[in-house]
């Protein structure tokens, strides 16, 4: 409970330690990452200004700067804080273990995934720039140099930086995943884990498959590009004037490894998010979670499924129309387990007193954006629907929404929740509604709008609107507010840093469990042993929650604490 | 809704009236969860935990169990409609001879071309593509059915007559997006990908790139323009005159 971050070691094993590292590094991604998304938003509304240091933009810049957007936030934010800092935070306090199960491994994926960073921002001073081909990086535009400025020493920067990533990513994930399996305290049975670590179990195992895969892919382009192996490449390309070596291979493998990893990625980013949301509702309208199995059922069953439903990403690609059709029900099915935890959590809601700190208010953040997101899913699920929407503003709106908004706030519930566990701590909490209600606003001022624009036809990846497509001129006005939004979402961040270094300082004491809380890693004990469920809450005024590490019916809670954990259980 | 451009395109209204319940539906789906969180979050009720077996059997039923299934229903609902289409627009044989048009991505631009009179398109190397002298497809001069093929930036069609596509692209992946006849596929190098549409409403549209492609992806446009019956065939009558007059019998871009 004290372990301050004290003196800075290099090569630390400590899993906190390694948890306040793996959260600067997100910091620093989703620092350049936001910046990067204002350039582009104000250089669609404004495409004259300058901006300083560079210049006005090109629109080889417009797409670098998607591309190296996308990536940040994707792989640097919403993979490394959910899936990395937060676990290395408190995952092993959670279930009682001291230490993870392989310590210099969990600190190598670590220095990995810093190196992976250092590799992706060298792009940007490339000879020609960063690579322009998206987040997806789809060949033949990824596979030849000539295919465009960005597409040589910038795309083999990512594509190594991405290497790296999924190296790191499967080293740190099979240490959660053996972790979790062999490192539980006594006591911690299956059905006693709090809902995060089912998630991460879940979210661990997703990660492990889908990054191979992806580090296969990524291998496989490599060398296509340098080998002279034709994979991506079919014949008869003629790129740039020049024709190409011919081969036997084709862009729509690309597509469908890309995609087995892509959206497994989603719910990687997504369920440690869902799992907080349920321990935080739990927490702070003092009851347990009900139907804890059918949750624990509905997020093994999400992770199952997310493994059928790549396809949904490639209607539109060439696939045959019948697998389109077998992707989109895959996708509906989806849906249902997704369905059935937002019904639970909205119960949960109506059962005690909502208490309404910063955490709760960012826990029913997500839980806004989430369902916000989520409903346009089903629509995008159906071929015949997303061979209008697809990569238009839609799209945009519909992962902004429930990936980039629901996982950036069930990041701040998780910072917010946890912080005390590292400085000892509480956050302001004033400074905390306002960084919460001007988010929100402006996070729907951002993303809501963008539906309007992808339904009227507007595609992804325009840096200019114009030549025959001027005809959406009419939604000016919406881009502008659209921009204003962003602008606003971002400076609003600047409170929550603010916050960060203020309270670490003059924050007021948490003292010991501050919420409150049934789940280890708010145990006094060293050593705990797990007597109960994870979210024991309710029963009288005076004593409405018991600790897993406190024996059922031992008196009131403070009794407990300061009685030596029995060898016997 | 009246953000969708207007559509001139057969299945088109089916696909409009779909969207729209489709829509419709996650809208007011959307609005009474926010509402639900909002009432939650200002409901002031004590603490107090008096629930019994049957009252939480009840909140089961008719909180959980029941909405899930109503979901569930919609789902099933948008799968077997969104099936129906998608069956209509891109696995049912033509019923009629459809026009063939070939259509051809690069990097930054499209072209479309006509098999000429001879309903044959003719081959296509990729070492003869030569856009500065006129022949941006690589056309084979020595192919007989090459001499009539018409090459042009701009699509021309004939309204209610059903148009096959065949997509193609020769450099990186493009993505063939006419808004206004709610039509996108990705042209894939090495693939050909044929798609079908009936356009029903005569006019402009815009066609559009929908896959990043590079540099001038955004740049990458052309017009679809849709004519009477006689005009498509006066349109083309002109540019196979033009085509089979041309002195050398060596393939040449016709411009609109
Ligand atoms: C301040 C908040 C944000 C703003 C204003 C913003 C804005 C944008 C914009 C304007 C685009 C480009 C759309 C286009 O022209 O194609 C974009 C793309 C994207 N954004 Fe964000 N974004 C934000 C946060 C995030 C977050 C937190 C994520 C994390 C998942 C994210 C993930 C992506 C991805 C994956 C793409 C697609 C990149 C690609 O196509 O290569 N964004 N965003
Ligand atoms: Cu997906
Ligand atoms: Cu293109």
């Amino acid at each position: 409970m004290n372990t301050k971050v004290g003196r800075f070691q290099l090569f630390t094993t400590d899993h906190r330690r390694i948890a306040v590292r793996y959260l600067v590094l997100g910091l620093v991604a989703v620092v350049i990452g936001t910046l990067l998304s204002l350039v582009m938003r104000i250089h669609r509304v404004w495409p004259a200004v300058a901006f300083p240091f560079y210049g006005t933009l090109r629109p080889e810049d417009y797409l670098a700067v998607v591309t190296m957007h996308g990536t940040l936030m994707v792989f640097f934010v919403l993979t490394v804080v959910p899936q990395s800092a937060f676990p290395n935070l408190v995952l092993p306090g959670q279930i009682g273990a001291e230490q993870m199960a392989f310590p210099r491994l969990n600190a190598a994926a670590f220095w990995v995934t810093t190196a992976s960073l250092v590799v992706l921002l060298a792009a940007f001073f490339a000879p020609q720039g960063a690579p322009i081909s998206g987040w997806t990086s789809y060949p033949p535009l990824s596979a030849i140099a000539a295919a465009g400025p960005g597409q040589g020493t910038g795309m083999d920067l990512w594509l190594w930086s991405i290497a790296l990533f999924c190296l790191a990513a499967i080293a740190s994930s099979t240490n959660l995943l053996v972790t979790i399996v062999a490192c539980r305290c006594r006591g911690m049975s299956w059905g006693r884990l709090p809902l995060t670590v089912w998630s991460w179990l879940v979210s661990s195992a997703l990660t492990v498959l889908a990054f191979s895969v992806l580090l296969a892919a990524a291998a496989l382009l490599l060398a296509d590009r340098h080998l002279g192996t034709s994979y991506f490449l079919p014949s008869g390309e003629v790129v740039n004037g020049l024709v190409m070596r011919s081969g036997k291979g084709s862009p729509m493998l690309w597509l469908h490894l890309f995609w087995f990893f892509g959206h497994p990625e989603v719910y990687i980013s997504i369920l440690p998010g869902m799992g907080l949301a349920s321990s935080l509702l739990a927490n702070f309208t003092r009851r347990p979670v009900p139907g804890y199995r059918l949750m624990v059922g509905a997020t093994i069953l999400i992770g199952v499924l997310g493994l059928g439903v790549w396809g949904h990403h490639i209607f539109v690609s060439g696939m045959n129309p019948y697998a389109g059709t077998a992707f989109g029900l895959t996708t509906l099915a989806i849906a249902v387990p997704s369905s059935a935890e937002v019904l639970t959590w909205i119960g949960m809601l109506f059962r005690g007193r909502l208490q309404p700190t910063t955490p709760m208010l960012f826990a029913l953040g997500f839980l806004s954006f989430f369902i916000a997101g989520g409903l346009t899913g089903p629509i995008l699920a159906q071929p015949a629907l997303d061979s209008y929407l697809h990569n238009t503003f839609f799209v945009v709106a519909h992962f902004h929404l429930v990936m980039a908004m629901a996982g950036v706030f069930s990041v701040f519930a998780g910072i917010y929740y946890w912080y005390p566990l590292l400085t000892g701590r509480r956050m302001n909490e004033r400074l905390g509604q306002v960084h919460f209600w001007v988010s929100l606003v402006a996070a729907y001022g951002t993303f809501f709008p963008m539906h309007l624009a992808g339904l009227a036809g507007e595609p992804r990846h325009y840096a200019q609107l114009s030549g025959p497509v001027a005809s959406f001129a009419n939604l000016i006005p919406v881009e502008r507010g659209i921009t204003f939004s962003a602008l606003l979402l971002a400076t609003a961040q600047i409170v929550f840093l603010i916050n960060v270094a203020w309270s670490a300082r003059r924050g007021s004491p948490a003292g010991e469990n501050p919420w409150r809380a049934t789940t280890l890693e708010w145990s006094p004990f060293p050593h705990p042993i797990a007597r109960g469920q994870a979210y024991s809450y309710g029963g009288s005024a005076e004593r409405d929650f018991s600790p897993q590490w406190q024996e059922t019916g031992a008196g009131p809670v403070f009794e407990g604490l300061k009685k030596a954990p029995s060898p016997s259980d | 809704m009246n953000w969708l451009p207007p559509n001139g395109e057969l299945h088109g209204i089916t696909m409009d009236a779909m969207l729209r319940w489709n829509l419709a539906a996650v809208f007011w789906m959307f609005i009474l969860a926010q509402i639900l969180l909002v009432v939650a979050l200002l409901r002031r009720k004590p603490a107090t935990d008096k629930r019994t077996k049957a009252s939480s059997r009840r909140a089961f039923l008719f909180a959980w169990l029941l909405p899930l299934l109503a979901i569930s229903g919609l789902y099933a609902r948008m799968a077997i409609s969104s099936r129906r289409l998608w069956a209509a627009r891109r696995e049912a044989p033509a019923s009629s001879r459809p026009v063939e048009v070939e259509v051809t991505g690069v990097q930054f631009q499209w072209y479309f071309r006509y098999p000429g009179a001879d309903g044959i398109f003719g081959t296509t190397r990729a070492a003869l593509v030569n856009a500065p002298a006129g022949n941006p497809l690589g056309l084979d001069p020595r192919d007989p059915h090459s001499r009539d093929d018409i090459v042009s930036s701009l699509l021309v069609l004939p309204v209610e007559q059903t148009v096959e596509i065949r997509l193609h692209s020769r450099d990186v992946i493009h993505g063939f997006f006419i808004p206004g006849m709610r039509l996108k596929q990705d042209a894939i190098p090495g693939m050909t990908a044929q798609v079908r549409f009936t356009p029903v409403v005569t006019g402009e549209y815009p066609i559009l790139c929908s896959q990043v492609c590079g540099l001038g992806h955004a740049r990458m446009q052309a017009h679809l323009r849709v004519v009477s019956q006689r005009e498509y065939r006066d349109w083309l009558a002109v540019r196979e005159h033009a085509r089979l007059a041309a002195e050398s019998p060596g393939p040449g871009e016709s411009q609109p």
